[in-house]
């Protein structure tokens, strides 16, 4: 792998600010320190990424280098209070958490009614939990993912939810994070543990918003999901930041035997987004749904990396991706599918689906099969194109004007993949952002 | 049915027949490379000023290039110096005719089932026989000459056709390509070279049959296939050598130029030695092949069946340059015991309304590795440009894997690009059935496969099919546990 | 020619077949009836030799040898011939090669000549009319694409091809409609020469208008329970299984 590395200042600076971190405030999470000396140390190896690396040959880091930010920290101010962040709640039920500029934010938040079994709070608090330290930065393994690394190395805060074992919570817990500027380019490494206990099953929706002055954003974040023997958990990422904002995250899903996840995707905003999935399928009997949805316009850059990783026998995964770009908005999908060699009996299904709607817009698709078992079934399909031209026809021909069809059709591509997700509060309200979106 | 069957049978108790060392006397270079060495090979041709130009550009070239790593294999580092570089059959230096062929080579093509003889015309088939560095017999020159089409060694055609080759030697593959291609264009020792002029229709299959004998030696063929206007050529190439306990290194480049409402079809059947069973020995086969489709309505359609070698990577390509342009590739990569290959295709969508299919089938057995690895790629000006891609993985063991690495680049919104993959074993349900009514395991295992392949192999002129389904029953004898 | 004693077999550990007697003697036809998994279909597979089938005690003999001891194709080359409930699909390979391939060999068993292709080509064209066949039909792949009728008549035609001296049709008639089963039951027919011998799985009587059995038996839990001449197919049709079933049960209970 290439170690190929942006070497400019834009690194360099965060190099810096990872030492000048130390200095202010030490190290940030006392139960966590070798871990965050650990990856200070492989981010200053390893550095940014440039598009020599095959992992990034699609997407460009360079706007990174284009700005100088300041980290944030933990004597920042939160600023906003519960009546900004009233109408990023999803459904009128959720327990709304704000993460303000990777800060928990406890006075934004909305915690009433939290079920019994479950813990919702902030990752500096808990970080000395014995649950919390059995699993925070172990599973995100940054020794050869740089922007692992440097969240993990400047992380102060963050949140951390726990679903004991048998807590059945059917409510939603939102977070939201929020990246409210005021001026000034920012760097938020933003940290978040979710541990689903033998049996629990949890709802969890992050989102993703911009709040302040529109001034360029690095978030960086880092989610941690493990899922115990039995349990159940459905997760949402919905990402819709401003365009001045870089997001980053790495997603790492842990799963146990008889195990079930399904994640979502949803990616419309942000100037350029990365997202790298990683389920891990660690014992038998486990099903995986992933899917996403990309939605890009203007010179929007929107790279969806996923791998899933079978490596026990039995299990079952899916994946479904789509994306729509217009203007000259590059979308990027790369999808891993690892069979390793105990997995026999896996099934594994992918699908990437895409519709160019200018020609300036740009699909890179790198659906990929490793397969080292053989008794298995396993299949990807990837295709670019245009909207169905006979379903167009077949609308027109029924009176409805072209605009007005090829709105329908697009939305129809598009809620396909938030018609997948079980909730069914949730898949009707992100149904409604879709329509806002897509009439954007 | 079948011969298929009747072939399986007769084939499924031999091992590598082909490994046998021929007592052919040769003159080689020296060990190693260098400048020397280039300008010794480009002295033995008595090649031009500008050819020699040409290899020490290359060679230079190179000398900055690192090898490649990227691909999904492992071997052991190459050391350049200790190949030879040139080596050649002791041979009269004209022949006039076949009687004056070193009996030794006759009968080493005999034995690969190759005939020389132009009476005994082996179906149609044109063959230009390569041993080592060069050419030894290019058969049917004459009857094709009166239609104008020029197939002789590449070293003949420097000599008789500078022109041509001056104008499209690296014309596809520059020597600034890759480092395999840089250093073929270095110290490439012979190969195919054919012309087909406007309008003609090449009446029968022409075939170079690629042959490494010597110890020791590297081979670095060079072929260049150029359809004129309207032209129309099937090109076949088979490739064999014998056992040895060292790895020997291949690294040819290929390169297909098709003009206006051309067509070139390319057929490759690879059977290097493949290495024993624990991997000891075998061809290091780093081939570059690729075409370009020049103009309006061009094609070319390259169809490979690789059972050989102990390392292959390989990806025949073609520039879709032409508007209405098609460029096909078809594959079977059989892979067994300890080889690894790599290999699958480029198609660069650069005309209007151009299209390209690709079919890749994969077989894995034993402890090997087999990677598609592909790119399909639409410019911006590609307007309305096509591409289907299967690609499909057959795992025979769980030793082996499979892997496939699609790269979909589409940069406009009125093309169209479909991929599909599956990875699957035979069903065992399949194999049952088979059973039930009177059929082996082994031979039911022989007769799926070969089902499998079956979209690829209608694409090879019938005796190419016949060889192929031979050499896919000995490449996956022992894979079925 | 095949005899079944107290034969008791599994499948994932479940017992289906709990100690299950029959006899067919040359020429015989017997209808095997009974109710959803009473074992008709585990009866089928055991005979052909499916290997997720495992028996646990009982015999079988085939002409005088142990059944149980052969592979599956070694079962079929003996001349055991299983027309499947759900024919496969192979991909890429012709019925006429795949029927070649096992003609031939069946033939190389009994230290017979192969065909040639000539030789082979007429006797295909023979045995396709039996069954109606459409010639294009040998040309493409083995069941790829065929319709539920079409797989059915294919099998019957690969019978026809082999000629078996006992052929088991696992149930043929299942999705048929009533023109494929009178052109499956006419091969059928065609095919009975008083030494060539039927075992006739189905769940319906219908089929057995068609192929009219000689003994009828009803299997339910693993075991024959009844045996009759064919009178008791239309007997069963007339009044379901529920009769046997109480009857069975409740001697059991008793």
């Amino acid at each position: 792998m290439s170690t190929s590395t942006l070497n400019n200042s834009s690194a360099e600076s965060f190099t810096q600010a990872i030492d000048h971190f130390r200095e202010l405030y030490g190290n940030h999470l006392p139960a966590q320190k070798s871990l965050q000396i650990d990856a200070a140390a492989v981010f200053s190896q390893l550095g940014i990424p440039t598009t020599k690396h095959e992992e990034w040959k699609y997407t460009s880091l360079a706007v990174i280098a284009k700005n100088t930010y300041r980290t944030v920290n933990p004597s920042d101010n939160c600023s906003l209070s519960k009546s900004n962040v009233t109408s990023l709640a999803l459904t009128n039920d959720t327990l709304l958490y704000v993460i303000e500029n990777g800060k928990f934010n406890a006075s934004a938040s909305n915690a009433n009614a939290l079920p019994k079994g479950i813990t919702v709070g902030s990752l500096a608090e808990l970080a000395g939990d014995a649950r919390v330290q059995a699993h925070l930065m172990k599973h995100a393994d940054f020794s050869d993912e740089s922007l692992v690394a440097l969240n993990t190395a400047l992380t102060f805060d963050g949140i951390v939810i726990i679903a004991e074992a048998k807590t059945e919570c059917a409510t939603p817990i939102q977070i939201a994070v929020v990246n409210n500027t005021a001026g000034e380019a920012l760097n938020i490494p933003v940290r978040i543990l979710l541990i689903a206990e033998k049996n629990a099953i949890v709802n969890v929706t992050e989102t993703h918003h911009s709040f302040g002055s529109k001034s360029p954003v690095l978030v960086n974040v880092v989610s941690e999901v493990v899922i115990a023997e039995q349990a159940r958990v459905n997760y949402i990422k919905l990402q819709d930041e401003d365009q001045n904002t870089c997001h980053v995250n790495y997603h790492k899903v842990n799963m146990a035997r008889d195990s079930y996840q399904h994640i979502s995707t949803l990616t419309w905003g942000g100037g350029l987004v990365r997202n790298n999935l990683n389920i891990r399928l660690d014992d038998v009997n486990c099903t995986s749904y992933l899917n996403g949805l990309t939605i890009a316009k203007d010179y929007q850059v929107i790279d969806h990396h996923t791998v899933v990783d079978h490596a026990m026998p039995n299990c079952y995964s899916n994946e479904l991706y789509k994306g729509i770009i217009d203007g000259h908005a590059q979308g990027v999908f790369n999808g891993k599918i690892f069979v390793r060699k105990d997995a026999q009996k896996t099934n594994a299904f992918q699908s990437n689906k895409n519709v160019l709607l200018s020609d300036d817009a740009s699909m890179n698709a790198k659906p990929q099969l490793e397969i080292f078992a053989d008794d298995v079934k396993c299949s990807h399909g990837a295709t670019t194109g245009q909207i169905d031209e006979e379903a167009l026809f077949y609308l027109r021909a029924r009176g409805i004007g072209e605009v007005a069809a090829r709105a329908l059709l697009n939305h129809a591509f598009a809620a396909d993949v938030i018609e997948q997700i079980p909730e069914e509060n949730l898949k009707s309200a992100l149904l409604d952002r879709l329509t806002a979106r897509l009439n954007a | 049915m079948s011969e298929d069957l009747k072939i399986l049978d007769e084939v499924t108790n031999s091992e590598y027949k082909w490994g046998f060392v021929s007592n052919i006397e040769s003159d080689n270079a020296p060990k190693g490379l260098s400048e020397d060495i280039v300008r010794f090979i480009s002295a033995k041709k008595n090649e031009p000023e500008w050819l020699l130009e040409y290899r020490l550009k290359a060679y230079r070239h190179w000398l900055t290039l690192t090898e490649p790593t990227w691909p999904n294999v492992t071997y052991p580092k190459i050391d350049f110096q200790d190949i030879i570089y040139y080596s050649a059959p002791k041979a009269k230096p004209t022949l006039n005719s076949l009687d004056e062929l070193d009996p030794e080579i006759k009968s080493t093509f005999d034995k690969l089932g190759i005939s020389l003889e132009e009476q005994k015309r082996l179906a149609n088939v044109a063959v230009d026989a390569v041993i080592d560095s060069v050419s030894v017999k290019t058969t049917f020159r004459e009857s094709l000459g009166e239609l104008g089409i020029i197939f002789s060694s590449f070293s003949e055609a420097v000599q008789e056709h500078p022109e041509l080759v001056k104008k499209y030697l690296g014309s596809v593959v520059p020597y600034t390509d890759n480092f395999y291609a840089s250093l073929n264009a270095a110290v490439f020792s012979d190969g195919s070279f054919c012309y087909i002029p406007k309008g003609v229709r090449c009446p029968m299959e022409l075939s170079t049959y690629f042959r490494i004998n010597s110890a020791g030696t590297g081979q670095f063929e060079r072929t260049l296939i150029v359809a004129d206007e309207g032209a129309y050529v099937s090109y076949l190439e088979g490739c064999t050598a014998p056992m040895r306990d060292e790895n020997q290194l291949h690294a040819a480049v290929v390169e297909i130029v098709s003009h206006e409402e051309a067509t070139v079809k390319y057929s490759t059947v690879q059977n290097w030695y493949p290495g024993d069973k624990d991997g000891k020995g075998g061809i290091f086969n780093f081939v570059t092949k690729r075409g370009i489709c020049l103009g309006n309505k061009s094609k070319i359609s390259w169809t490979q069946v690789e059972t050989g070698s102990a390392v292959t990577w390989k990806y025949p390509s073609v520039i879709l340059k032409g508007d209405n342009s098609v460029g096909e590739f078809y594959s079977v990569a059989v892979t067994n015991n300890m080889q690894q290959a790599d290999t699958g295709t480029k198609m660069i969508h650069l005309g209007k309304n151009t299209s390209s299919t690709i079919i890749s089938k994969g077989i894995s057995g034993g402890r090997s590795q087999n990677s598609y690895r592909g790119l399909v790629k639409i410019a911006k000006g590609a307007v309305n440009a096509r591409n289907f891609s299967q690609c499909d993985s057959l795992l025979l063991g769980d030793q082996c894997g499979a892997h496939t690495f699609p790269y979909l680049e589409v940069n406009n919104k009125s093309s169209k690009v479909e991929h599909e993959a599956t990875t699957s074993k035979v069903g065992e349900d399949q194999i049952f059935y088979c059973n039930q009514r009177g059929i082996s395991t082994e031979d039911a295992v022989g007769l799926i496969v070969n089902g499998y392949c079956k979209e690829v192999f209608n694409q090879l002129p019938m005796e190419f099919a016949v060889e192929a389904q031979k050499l896919l029953a000995i490449s996956l004898e022992g894979s079925v546990g | 020619m095949l005899s079944i004693k107290d034969l008791v077999a599994s499948v994932e550990e479940k017992q289906i077949l709990k100690g299950l007697n029959f006899e067919v003697k040359p020429g015989e036809v017997h209808a095997i009836m009974g109710p959803n998994g009473s074992g008709k279909s585990t009866l089928a597979s055991v005979l052909a030799g499916r290997e997720e089938y495992e028996v646990n005690s009982g015999s079988v003999t085939f002409n005088g040898e142990d059944l149980l001891e052969m592979s599956p194709e070694d079962r079929a080359r003996a001349g055991i011939f299983l027309a499947f409930q759900y024919p496969v699909e192979i991909p890429g390979v012709s019925n006429a090669n795949f029927l070649k391939t096992a003609v031939n060999e069946v033939r190389k068993s009994k230290g017979l000549e192969p065909l040639d292709s000539k030789q082979f080509l007429k006797v295909m064209q023979e045995k396709m009319k039996l069954v109606e066949m459409d010639k294009t039909m040998t040309q493409r792949s083995v069941n790829e694409g065929f319709s539920g009728g079409e797989k059915k008549r294919n099998e019957i035609f690969q019978m026809a091809m082999l000629e078996p001296s006992l052929a088991i049709l696992d149930e043929t008639d299942s999705g048929l409609d009533i023109d494929a089963l009178r052109i499956v039951s006419n091969g059928v027919n065609a095919l009975r020469d008083g030494k060539r011998s039927f075992i006739v799985i189905t769940h319906y009587q219908r089929l057995l208008d068609y192929i009219v059995p000689d003994h009828v038996h009803v299997l339910y839990k693993g075991r024959i329970v009844k045996s009759g001449p064919k009178e008791l197919a239309l007997e069963l049709e007339e009044k379901g299984y529920d009769w046997i079933k109480e009857e069975v049960d409740s001697s059991v209970n008793a």
